[in-house]
């Protein structure tokens, strides 16, 4: 079976952002950039599935300008067999990502969907539920175990409570919670090979789908600083400042 | 404008995080409705009904919705949702899970994880764990989002709207609920605890999670952890506070063995009061931190304990 596995290029996690003076948003000019972390874990575990003999094939598929086939190249060292670019300068909302991945699900005809469960940048948490709604397909979000049988596929779930397990009929689509596992790095021979594999590009806007957004960003700003506190030398000072001067206890 | 909301609950009793966001929407303004799904959840409603600001209940109580699969909710509520202008859930794992589905049926975006509301079309929301705050405004038909508890008060009760049983099943039939395993605790829940305390990796194992029970006891407070201590598995995942866990705001928050990493940060940092405790005088907790001590954690705790 196939696995399609969508990946997105973001700031690097360790980068602390600055938000731009104009506050038109977030500055990101020569700002390290790298694979979502979610995206890792969603590439990791479709290549496990296929090193277990589940899956034949894995397809990533990323949208965004020419850069992001950096990270495409990553995800093909890390084990994909082949890539798709979808190429565009714009800024897509979850929505319309959802609506080109479900055109990129009707090519492919995947029997399964990993993603991250959401992008630490715009850190919607949306794009997998909205694929699997568009595609009519069951959607087993925040995994932290997959497991596939008779047809269907086993996710168990990270809630709030605890864990919940469902079984999805394929195709499924699952989105990756931080524990379902733990990547690994892309060795120097993978990485040399990874920029022989297939890397197909077509135009965002070439599969019909509407790209422009209806939710507009009026401003981006930078969250209220805290008072700068202090430090206190012993237990029985700060039982007292948060008695007496806090009174929070 | 009539607004949606669905409601918070596991079949017995309503979640606080429903009432957060009933005072969310009585900031847009309009005829509140709250829906509630589930099964044999008769009494849950009838809770939903006392909230104040709400006008309506709506009952869905059928065997399908038992477990708030998302394939089968989304679309009641999107089958429900398209006579409303807002529709609003809590940002809660299950909120996160079934919304985006309602909005993509619906063909309009969702804003995730408001913590203002400007407008009825206009609201605020952190990116970039919480490093950035984006004001968004929305042209479609349909409003759709998902509020962060923390950020609002509970609307208070004492009303006693109509509950109205709406029938029918919405089965989509292509998922089925297995098993659960909930974390039992008879602790107040994370998200809705005045005092948080959570331990990091300076803890070094789960046993010594327990230096923090006596503390907890005597404050009445919740446990959390970092990620680091959730991976090193110290304690269970829905415990962690963070980016990726739990978005806290306590009026206090007690940081242990916690180093203050930025995904940390986001979970934490709208807490009124923050204390650390950390032996590294240089950790960016401190920076902060309202109250910081620097000594170690396995001298102080027990004397906290005492002292309290």
């Amino acid at each position: 079976m196939k696995i399609l596995v969508p990946v997105k290029r973001v700031i690097d996690y360790n980068v602390k952002v600055r938000v731009k003076a104009d506050q038109s948003g977030v500055d990101l000019a020569n700002v390290k950039m790298a694979l979502n972390p979610f995206c890792e874990i969603a590439v990791e575990e479709a290549v496990r599935l296929k090193e277990a003999g589940v899956a034949t094939e894995v397809v990533v598929v990323s949208i965004g300008p020419a850069a992001v086939q950096e990270q495409l190249r990553t995800a093909l060292a890390l084990g994909a067999d082949r890539a798709l670019h979808l190429e565009t300068e714009l800024n897509l909302d979850s929505l319309q990502v959802a609506k080109l991945l479900a055109n990129v699900v009707a090519d492919e005809q995947p029997s399964l969907v990993i993603l991250g469960k959401q992008a630490i940048d715009s850190d919607n948490n949306q794009t997998g539920q909205m694929l699997a709604a568009l595609t009519g397909m069951g959607q087993g979000t925040f995994a932290s175990k997959v497991a596939l049988a008779d047809g269907k596929v086993q996710v168990t779930r990270e809630i709030d409570g605890g864990l919940q397990t469902v079984a999805l009929t394929l195709p499924a689509v699952v989105s990756t919670d931080l524990r379902l596992n733990e990547p690994r790095y892309a060795s120097l021979p993978n990485i040399m090979k990874a920029k022989k594999k297939p890397l197909d590009v077509k135009a965002a806007d070439s599969y019909g789908v509407s790209l422009s957004s209806n939710v507009k960003v009026l401003k981006v700003s930078t969250p209220a600083t805290r008072q700068g506190g202090i430090k206190v030398e012993s237990v029985a000072e700060l039982v007292d400042k948060l008695k007496h001067e806090a009174k929070v206890i | 404008m009539a607004i949606l909301i669905i409601a918070e609950h596991n079949n017995q009793s309503l979640k606080s995080e429903t009432h957060k966001v009933v005072q969310a929407a009585t900031a847009i303004g309009g005829e509140i409705t709250l829906l509630v799904a589930g099964a044999n959840c008769q009494a849950v409603a009838d809770e939903a009904a006392t909230i104040a600001g709400v006008n309506k209940v709506l009952l869905a109580d059928n065997a399908v919705y038992q477990h708030q699969l998302a394939e089968n909710v989304a679309k009641l509520v999107a089958e429900l949702g398209a006579d409303y202008s807002h529709i609003l859930a809590a940002a809660t794992t299950t909120g996160k899970n079934f919304l985006p589905r309602v909005a993509a049926m619906l063909d309009v975006a969702q804003i995730s994880d408001v913590i203002a509301i400007e407008s009825a079309d206009t609201f605020v929301r952190p990116i970039y764990a919480g490093n950035a705050i984006a004001t968004v405004q929305s042209a479609d038909r349909i409003k759709v989002l998902t509020v962060r508890p923390a950020a609002f008060r509970a609307a208070p009760t004492g009303n006693s709207a109509p509950v109205e049983a709406i029938t029918g099943a919405h089965d989509a039939g292509v998922s089925t609920f297995i098993s659960e395993e909930l974390t039992k605790s008879e602790r107040p829940e994370l998200t809705a605890a005045r005092v948080v305390i959570s331990g990091g990796r300076g803890m070094q194992n789960g046993e010594n999670f327990a230096l923090l029970n006596g503390i907890a006891d005597k404050l009445g407070a919740a446990i959390g952890a970092s990620r680091a201590a959730v991976d090193a598995g110290f304690v269970p995942n829905d415990m962690q506070v963070g980016q990726t866990g739990k978005i806290v705001a306590p009026e206090l928050y007690i940081a242990v063995g916690i180093s203050g990493a930025i995904q940390h940060l986001a979970g934490m940092k709208d807490s009124k009061v923050i204390v650390a405790i950390n032996k590294d005088a240089e950790a960016p907790i401190f920076q902060i931190a309202d109250y910081g001590l620097v000594a170690d954690l396995f001298s102080v705790l027990p004397e906290l304990e005492q002292q309290l």
